[in-house]
């Protein structure tokens, strides 16, 4: 079991900072999770903490593709308002 | 080897980002602090309304992670045409951020001051943010540091602060009831968790509060930033202005909200108002009576370099950074006369008496009257057309006196055409020129060098009389003498009809 980091990743360190494996690493164009070192946090954390501090909706799934932040999650902003922004889109 | 030097001399230290002679005037804003105090910020551009127009400051940007969301930050957002807080082009590793720091502290030896702003939260990246700090005090320890936080890891930092010399500290407190922050901080990361909500919001108050009287006690200057939300916590930042104040901080800016729904921001996106520039004035205004109001503030980004109000952040990019090669202690020579010299200036500045209203004429019951200025080098110089912001003044019996900057959209392309960019954009009802006669709303006169005749007949329909009367005049005298003008006519007794309820 791991944790993916979608093309919604915008790089901003959050992440490393606090996986307790660090299973994370800096690449181009976006950060990626080392599937052999990511536990999802179980047995440190009770959450994944990737996706505790991830400031962007959208950019870690699970193994099925559901992401853990979907949209609007974060930040309150309503469904249509994200999809006439063009800010959604469906599950992986 | 050739040095890629932009420039082999120093900028002259007058005429830089802002255009104002005397942003403040006397007395400055700062002038009841104590003697070490105003000692600590004489050169500091973000604490003192005198040095910014003569000391440069740079922002390095190597703390991109965060730890709370804000309604007014979309951290995907990054755009190098836009000036605002939260964006930068280019996230720099802390080896690269001192190659930065040292180039352009060789390069532009007024610049006194480093700070970390972000694009994250700083205390959020506590290995990258105190790296930079550590290896720069032992390699430029002519250079203040100073960092900026939202708060939330304030007090672990607190003696790393102390420890790493940063005698400057920027916490933005936009709130102190969890109530009001629910409706600013969606969700903050605590304890290894994300707490949405009030109860959030809570948290990040406490361990604000807590690290401003932390700081506060070991001497560090601490100044707040608050930003200005119409309906959200427009009322509730006079009681924040009066906390931070009775925890010690020296410094209130309370900035407008940028909510462009372009941003992609909850608030941009929710049409949450941005206050007008009357709005805010009003509350540093209301602010004022308890603590010193920073009003010089241009909301800079987070990789900003050079003075208030410009950014030479182009001449320093790390590719230009890479093949320069700095020999820091002879510029750190350099660097000790150029500081003196700016000192010494200031020093005799502040020795200058103006000239009292009284002196010239002015009843002492004449009520005041605010001014748009098209300024540039302390004179008014700019065309209307041409200015990219107006400075605005007060003339009162008191004297003149520097109120704010509001920025303008240029819509005057050419040289002679003032009355061509007149035109509504696609989509919107309002033209440029309407929209930045709407930015002086409040002011009775506008001084610029020359003015078209097109904006002159919509200024004067919107009750501004345009002047071009005192063009590269300096531009205090310029404002007195035309208060001393509107004074003879009889327009500013009380009993006179007031048109600005002031």
């Amino acid at each position: 079991m791991a944790l993916q980091i979608t093309e919604s990743c915008v790089n901003c360190w959050a992440c490393v900072d606090v996986c307790p494996n660090d299973a994370i690493y800096e690449d181009r164009p976006h950060f990626l999770v080392d599937d052999n070192k990511c536990t999802e946090c179980l047995g440190d954390h009770g959450v994944p903490q990737c996706a505790a501090i991830c400031p962007i909706e959208m950019a870690i799934v699970n193994e099925l593709g559901e992401f853990l932040n979907p949209p609007g999650s974060l930040t309150g902003i309503p469904i249509e308002k994200l999809k006439e922004f063009g800010m959604w889109r469906e599950a992986a | 080897m050739e040095l890629p030097v932009i420039s082999n001399t120093a900028p002259a230290a007058e005429g830089g980002g802002c255009a104002s002679s005397g942003c403040g005037t006397a007395p400055d804003a700062l002038g009841h602090l104590p003697d070490h105090i105003r000692a600590k910020v004489q050169d500091h551009p973000c604490y003192s309304e005198e040095a910014h127009h003569y000391f440069a400051r740079m922002h390095v940007a190597v703390a991109p992670a965060c730890n709370i969301q804000c309604n007014y930050c979309n951290r995907k957002y990054d755009c190098s045409n836009e000036s605002r807080p939260g964006v930068v082009s280019e996230v720099l590793t802390p080896k690269q951020a001192i190659n930065k720091v040292l180039a352009v502290a060789a390069e532009i030896p007024q610049m006194t001051v480093l700070g970390i702003a972000g694009p994250g939260d700083p205390l959020a990246n506590p290995s990258r943010t105190f790296e930079t700090f550590e290896e720069l005090s032992a390699r430029a320890p002519d250079i203040k540091l100073c960092v900026s936080t939202n708060g939330l890891n304030l007090p672990m930092y607190v003696d790393r602060i102390a420890q790493h010399n940063i005698d400057h500290v920027t916490i933005t407190i936009n709130c102190v009831d969890p109530e009001v922050g629910a409706k600013i901080y969606p969700w903050i990361f605590w304890e290894n968790k994300r707490i949405f909500g009030v109860e959030g919001a809570r948290i990040l108050i406490e361990q604000q509060q807590k690290g401003l009287q932390m700081l506060t006690d070991r001497g560090i200057l601490v100044k707040v930033n608050s930003v200005l939300i119409p309906g959200v916590n427009d009322e509730h930042l006079k009681e924040v202005s009066k906390i931070v104040k009775a925890k010690g901080a020296f410094l209130h800016n309370v900035m407008p909200l940028i909510a462009e729904p372009e941003h992609g921001t909850y608030y941009g996106i929710m049409e949450q108002p941005e206050p007008t520039p009357e709005m805010l004035q009003e509350l540093q205004d209301a602010c004022a009576g308890d603590m010193a109001m920073m009003r010089h503030c241009r909301q800079c980004r987070a990789d900003a370099v050079g003075l208030l109000g410009e950014d030479r952040g182009d001449e320093f990019t790390m590719d230009k950074i890479d093949v320069m090669e700095v020999d820091y202690e002879a510029a750190m020579v350099r660097r000790k006369v150029v500081h003196d010299e700016i000192i010494e200036k200031l020093d005799a500045k502040r020795g200058i008496v103006k000239p009292k209203a009284e002196e010239l004429g002015i009843p002492a019951d004449a009520r005041p009257v605010l001014m748009a200025v098209a300024g540039k080098n302390g004179v008014v110089a700019e065309h209307f057309g041409h200015a990219k912001e107006f400075l605005i003044y007060e003339a009162s019996p008191a004297g003149v006196r520097f109120m704010s900057h509001r920025k303008t959209e240029l819509y005057c392309g050419g040289m002679d055409a003032c009355g061509d960019g007149d035109v509504a954009e696609a989509g919107s009802t309002e033209s440029l020129l309407d929209r930045n006669i709407r930015v002086l709303e409040g002011c009775e006169v506008v001084l610029c060098s020359k003015v078209g005749y097109e904006p002159w007949a919509k200024l004067e329909a919107a009750g501004i009389a345009p002047n071009g009367e005192h063009a590269m005049e300096p531009i205090e005298e310029a404002v007195m003498a035309v208060y001393k003008e509107i004074a003879a006519t009889g327009k500013l007794s009380p009993s006179a009809a007031d048109r600005k309820a002031a």
